[in-house]
């Protein structure tokens, strides 16, 4: 066997096996650097996996030689190659910055431990990516979930104590639900493997159990994914974070959970239940543009940077959930092509979020005067992730607004109000985000402004990058949409 | 230069001034300003050196992305593009020499910034100009917003922030809210949103979707300003004078009006929009835009306000030209463009040169300033006359042409507008001239002269094409009757 | 469906009645320890749902002895799925008990309202 076949248990191993490494790197600095290693070994792992699968193909790794549906199975096809993509690169980037804000918030003698947390972290979301087994997804979610909730936590800042709680007592009940929900179809199937679900599933004569089965996986996931109005958890929790962990989390955790449940529901549950897609739909839709709206409407009042673009996370994921739930391919290459621009939009300004903490204290917006002045790189990268986010041609975002809108426009008679909501959260979102530039730019200073300067280097490059890509991947989208556009041919595909 | 090459270099030769800018405003302004001139000068070599192969015909081409199927980053050049962006590319030059003066004589602060974003927005003047498709225009259109919002924001202190906010709130959400689904419906349909003599649009759209769609275009379209999206036009006054000379009188609200009549010429077909019935309310919108614009500017006490509001009402002018659907029209919307360029930037150049000597900017604070600034206010008088459409000035052609284009179509609304506009423009205008030349100032007056000499001169310069225009437009028409060419 | 049917049910009306007990607890108590416990209810209903359904009538451990044919056996894998799901709720609780003291710590109470006020 070549390597190549290895690569999907690989994805996995190699975050995973160096936590436990890291922990022994004492010496200042070299914790980092062994995290950030595995971090970009992974990444080009995810990147020769979406190379290898961008013709549609699916990977297929039996874990220990054992064939489904005996053994475990991992397997990397489009849509989970450009998750990959999506975790793994914001793992891979957050922590090439990392060090000197990290430096700045946790004490030396923790950062070890710290980092290997997040290598757990890593590690976990990107099994649940890979993994074909419905119960393996499970113990990913709790491997990454019980990791995030330690790094979340591992700032100095004591809010994120009561944060993170919540985010665990949530997150559990999330993760429980799934978890009968799981157990309720192996009791129907006898299979954990989610092919072969999908294949028994037909056979199942009393329906009943899978019905319930399927709410309460829709509910759980959604719960982890912060759909609204499941969503109180986040703005604590992203907002209290280490600034660093933020980055990475905002990047993909969710996007995650928002991918298994895309997963499930057109691979399992569309392909067996009657009429599943039109209810799934009828559930999902109002939540979506009800998300879109509120969330972006909060986050137009919001005082505080982080807690603001918490918000727009959560209105975001309503624009993923929006064009998952018009079952067809343009409705579903617009939702995979949004995860990925909402993840380099988000952690871009995230990342900026963090330059401005490094100098800032105070990261409300009123305390935030001056700070085009000091630190102007930091700034124009924050206001072309936040165009990004905006949906402004040229930007990564727009691509995924565009077919978004068009995928509207061609699902039928509603399709007109749907484009008005797309619209109106953009325009929100113009509104929250220049909210903030008027901050940086215009706003008289408070903080005393002699001592402020442009960001270490380290952060600063990386934040200039994902600008950059944001940039890039606007005007040449061609391989995530590609990407996006076989991801959404396999789950229609296999919702038939 | 090949064709094709000179397209791309004509965009991004700006950029690469902007970054020179950046780069020489740490050495010493006079660098810095060295380094504009020196882009201003290659734009107008690389941008006027397209122009015979376009005389001869030729429709260079060049596609630079292909984001998704159909959807591309792509330029093209043709007469309308080529005439807006010889124009943009010309008054650059003189806008840079006046504004060396402007921003000197004003000691204005962070003048790289305004240098540097000043060449950005013409890097995106001309990809709007070039522009092969839609998306494309919709792309460089943002972009022109975006690197305008700086120069608004200049000053910096709350009531222009107030402003600003007012400027990138109307342009940013038209475009998104209107624009942006106008542009995807269109594709949606035509499968294309390529730029095509003829239209795209023939026979894929029915009549009530036609009107709809034509309003999404035309009020998403904020620059045009066609009421009521008009209101950020004033806003954009706070911004330093040559701001408002090149940007709200030439590049950013041309290359709305540009936008239009490109999307009612390439898109549409002016031959399928004047069969449908729906389309016929952008008259009615324009010239309802021409007099109540033209009304408010009567009421107007700052010099700046007024041009404005007398901008607001000439655009429409052009708008309600393209709106008459016929190629005497369709030429006369074009010269429009032109003639109105030159008429108000040379009316911006004497607010501001006046502003600079006097600090003065109220109408009423011109009286007798004829004899302490002879030649700026003698271009003055130019570039008034021509907004009212008086021979020997540049706006008389365009008006000819535009009448005339009414008559043909029968459309006595637009005759009676253009009649009726042209009344009220001498009725704001003939009393601020009357006023400066033959009124005696007020006693106790601050003692002041000419505005620095940079300034009067490009003044007069503009004002000499104005003058020019009228004596010399053949070249002029004969390009962009190519446009309509083998119409009716 | 009559209540001997009811009754063949019994684990799963037990599964739900402690599911619901534990979610209860999660979402009225103020106290921290208490929701920790109401959420260790909540999952122990979950590891009862399993270990109920991999029950065969008459099957006995899967350990294959020799010369005995016809044995019937109790599915054994969801035995192990709960058991690595109690490691799981073992390692959520221990990290939220290490939570709850970080939290007495830092604000001297573990009385949810009292924590929003202090902030």
């Amino acid at each position: 066997m070549d390597l190549l076949a290895h690569l999907p248990a690989l994805q996995v191993l190699v975050p995973m096996l160096s936590a436990p490494l890291i922990v022994l790197l004492q010496p200042r600095g070299l914790a980092w650097a062994g995290a950030t290693a595995a971090a970009l070994v992974s990444f080009a792992i995810a990147l020769t996996l979406a190379l290898a699968v961008l013709d549609g193909q699916t990977l297929v790794y039996a874990m220990g030689g054992w064939p489904a549906p005996f053994g475990i199975t991992l397997s990397v096809d489009s849509f989970s190659a450009i998750m990959l993509l999506i975790v793994t690169g914001a793992g891979a980037a957050s922590l090439l910055a990392a060090r000197p804000s990290i430096d700045q918030q946790i004490g030396s003698e923790r950062q070890p431990l710290f980092y290997s947390a997040w290598l757990l972290a890593l590690s976990g979301l990107v099994g649940i990516v890979v993994s074909a087994d419905a119960f393996n997804i499970f113990v990913f979610m709790e491997i990454s979930s019980l990791a995030s909730y330690i790094i979340i936590a591992g700032g100095p800042d004591r809010r994120a104590l009561p944060a993170v709680f919540k985010y665990l007592i949530m997150g559990t009940i999330g993760a429980t639900f799934y978890l009968i929900g799981v157990g309720l179809i192996y009791m129907m199937t006898g299979t954990l493997n989610l092919a072969d679900m999908e294949a028994r599933l037909g056979d199942v004569t009393d329906i009943n159990p899978v019905l319930v089965a399927a709410g309460f996986i829709t509910i759980g996931l959604a719960l982890k994914a912060a759909v609204f109005p499941l969503h109180v958890w986040v703005p604590n929790a992203y907002t209290h974070a280490p600034h660093m962990v933020t980055v990475f989390l905002a990047a993909c955790a969710t996007k995650v959970a928002l991918y298994v449940l895309i997963r499930f529901d057109y691979m399992v549950f569309q392909a067996t239940l009657v009429d599943h897609g039109l209810q799934f739909a009828v559930f999902v839709m109002p939540l979506a543009i009800l998300g879109i709206l509120i969330a972006s409407a909060v986050a137009m009042f919001e005082g505080h940077i982080k807690r603001l673009l918490a918000s727009s996370s959560i209105a975001q994921i309503g624009y993923v959930l929006l064009g998952v739930s018009l079952v067809s391919i343009p409705g579903l290459t617009a939702s995979a092509a949004h995860l990925f621009n909402h993840a380099l939009a988000k952690g871009g300004l995230f990342l900026a979020v963090a330059c401005l903490a490094y100098q800032y204290r105070d990261l409300r917006l009123d305390q935030l005067g001056g700070a085009a002045a000091r630190m102007p790189w930091t700034c124009a990268a924050f206001v072309i992730c936040g165009l990004s986010l905006i949906g402004v041609p040229g930007t990564a975002g727009f691509i995924s607004k565009w077919l978004l809108i068009s995928a509207a426009l061609e699902s039928g008679p509603w399709g007109w109000g749907l484009i008005a909501v797309i619209l109106i959260g953009s325009l929100m979102a113009v509104v929250y985000i220049w909210r903030i530039v008027e901050a940086l730019y215009f706003l008289a200073p408070v903080a005393d402004e002699a001592k402020i300067s442009e960001a270490p280097i380290q952060l600063l490059l990386v934040t200039g990058l994902v600008a950059i890509l944001n940039i890039y991947f606007g005007l040449f989208p061609q391989i995530p949409l590609e990407l996006a556009n076989s991801a959404a041919a396999l789950l229609i595909e296999g919702a038939q | 230069m090949i064709p094709e090459t000179a397209i791309l270099v004509a965009i991004v030769l700006p950029l690469v001034g902007a970054l020179a800018i950046v780069l020489a405003g740490r050495i010493g302004p006079n660098i810095r300003e060295a380094a504009t001139a020196i882009t201003s000068l290659s734009l107008i070599w690389v941008v006027w050196g397209l122009l015979p192969t376009l005389m001869d015909g030729g429709r260079p081409s060049v596609e630079v992305s292909e984001l998704m199927p159909g959807l591309t980053i792509a330029f093209t050049v043709e007469p309308l593009g080529m005439l807006f962006a010889a124009l943009a590319s010309g008054l650059w030059l003189i806008n840079s020499i006046y504004s060396v003066g402007y921003m000197r004589g004003n000691k204005e602060k962070n003048q790289t910034r305004f240098f540097a974003c000043f060449a950005l927005a013409l890097s995106a003047t001309m990809g709007i100009a070039f522009a092969g498709n839609l998306f494309t225009l919709f792309l460089c259109y943002e972009l022109l917003t975006l690197s305008t919002y700086p120069l608004v924001a200049h000053k910096g202190d709350p009531a222009t922030v107030r402003s600003a906010r007012i400027y990138i709130g109307v342009l940013l959400s038209t475009s998104i809210a209107l624009f942006l689904p106008a542009i995807i419906w269109t594709y949606t349909i035509a499968g294309t949103g390529d730029f095509t003599t003829g239209g795209i649009l023939a026979g894929k759209l029915n009549d009530p979707e036609i009107g709809l769609l034509l309003g999404l275009f035309v009020f998403g379209i904020g620059k045009a300003a066609v009421m009521p999206m008009h209101k950020w036009l004033p806003a954009a006054m706070v911004a330093p004078t040559p701001v408002s000379a090149l940007l709200h009188a030439v590049a950013v609200v041309k290359a709305g009006v540009f936008a239009i009549t490109k999307i009612i010429v390439y898109i549409f077909g002016i031959e399928f929009l004047f069969a449908a019935p729906s389309s016929q309310w952008l008259l009615y919108m324009a010239a309802f835009t021409i007099i109540v614009a033209s009304l408010i500017a009567l009421r107007q006490t700052n010099i700046k306000r007024l041009l404005a509001y007398s901008t607001i009402a000439q655009l429409s002018y052009v708008v309600m030209a393209a709106a008459i659907l016929k190629p005497l029209a369709e030429v006369g919307a074009s010269l429009h463009m032109v003639a109105h360029a030159f008429g108000k930037i040379t009316l911006f150049f004497a607010a501001g040169a006046i502003y600079v000597a006097s600090k003065k900017t109220e109408v009423h604070q011109l009286r007798g300033i004829g004899r302490r600034m002879p030649w700026t206010m003698a271009a003055f008088t130019i570039g008034a006359l021509s907004m009212i459409g008086v021979p020997p000035t540049a706006g008389f052609v365009s008006k000819w042409f535009i009448l005339a284009g009414a008559f043909e179509a029968n459309n006595l609304i637009a005759v009676f507008t253009i009649i009726a506009s042209t009344v009220l423009n001498a009725a704001y205008f003939l009393p601020i001239l009357y006023m400066a030349w033959f009124e005696r100032e007020h006693e106790g007056g601050k003692e002041h002269g000419e505005a620095p000499f940079l300034a009067v001169l490009a003044l007069c310069l503009t004002a000499l094409l104005t003058l020019a225009f009228f004596l010399f437009n053949g070249p002029i028409i004969e390009l962009e009757s190519q446009v309509v060419k083998g119409l009716s | 469906m009559n209540l001997l049917e009811l009754l063949g049910y019994f684990n799963y009306w037990v599964f739900a009645i402690i599911l619901t007990i534990g979610l209860y607890a999660i979402i009225i108590k103020t106290n921290l320890i208490k929701k920790l416990i109401g959420l260790s209810i909540f999952q122990s209903a979950v590891f009862l749902m399993y270990i109920t359904m991999d029950k065969v009538e008459g099957g006995t451990a899967p350990i294959i002895q020799a010369g005995v044919e016809d044995q019937i056996f109790s599915n054994p894998l969801p035995q192990v799925l709960i058991l690595t799901a109690i490691v799981v709720g073992v390692s959520t609780l221990a990290l939220g008990l290490a939570m709850v003291v970080r939290i007495s710590e830092c604000y001297d109470t573990i009385e949810e309202n009292e924590i929003l006020d202090a902030d």
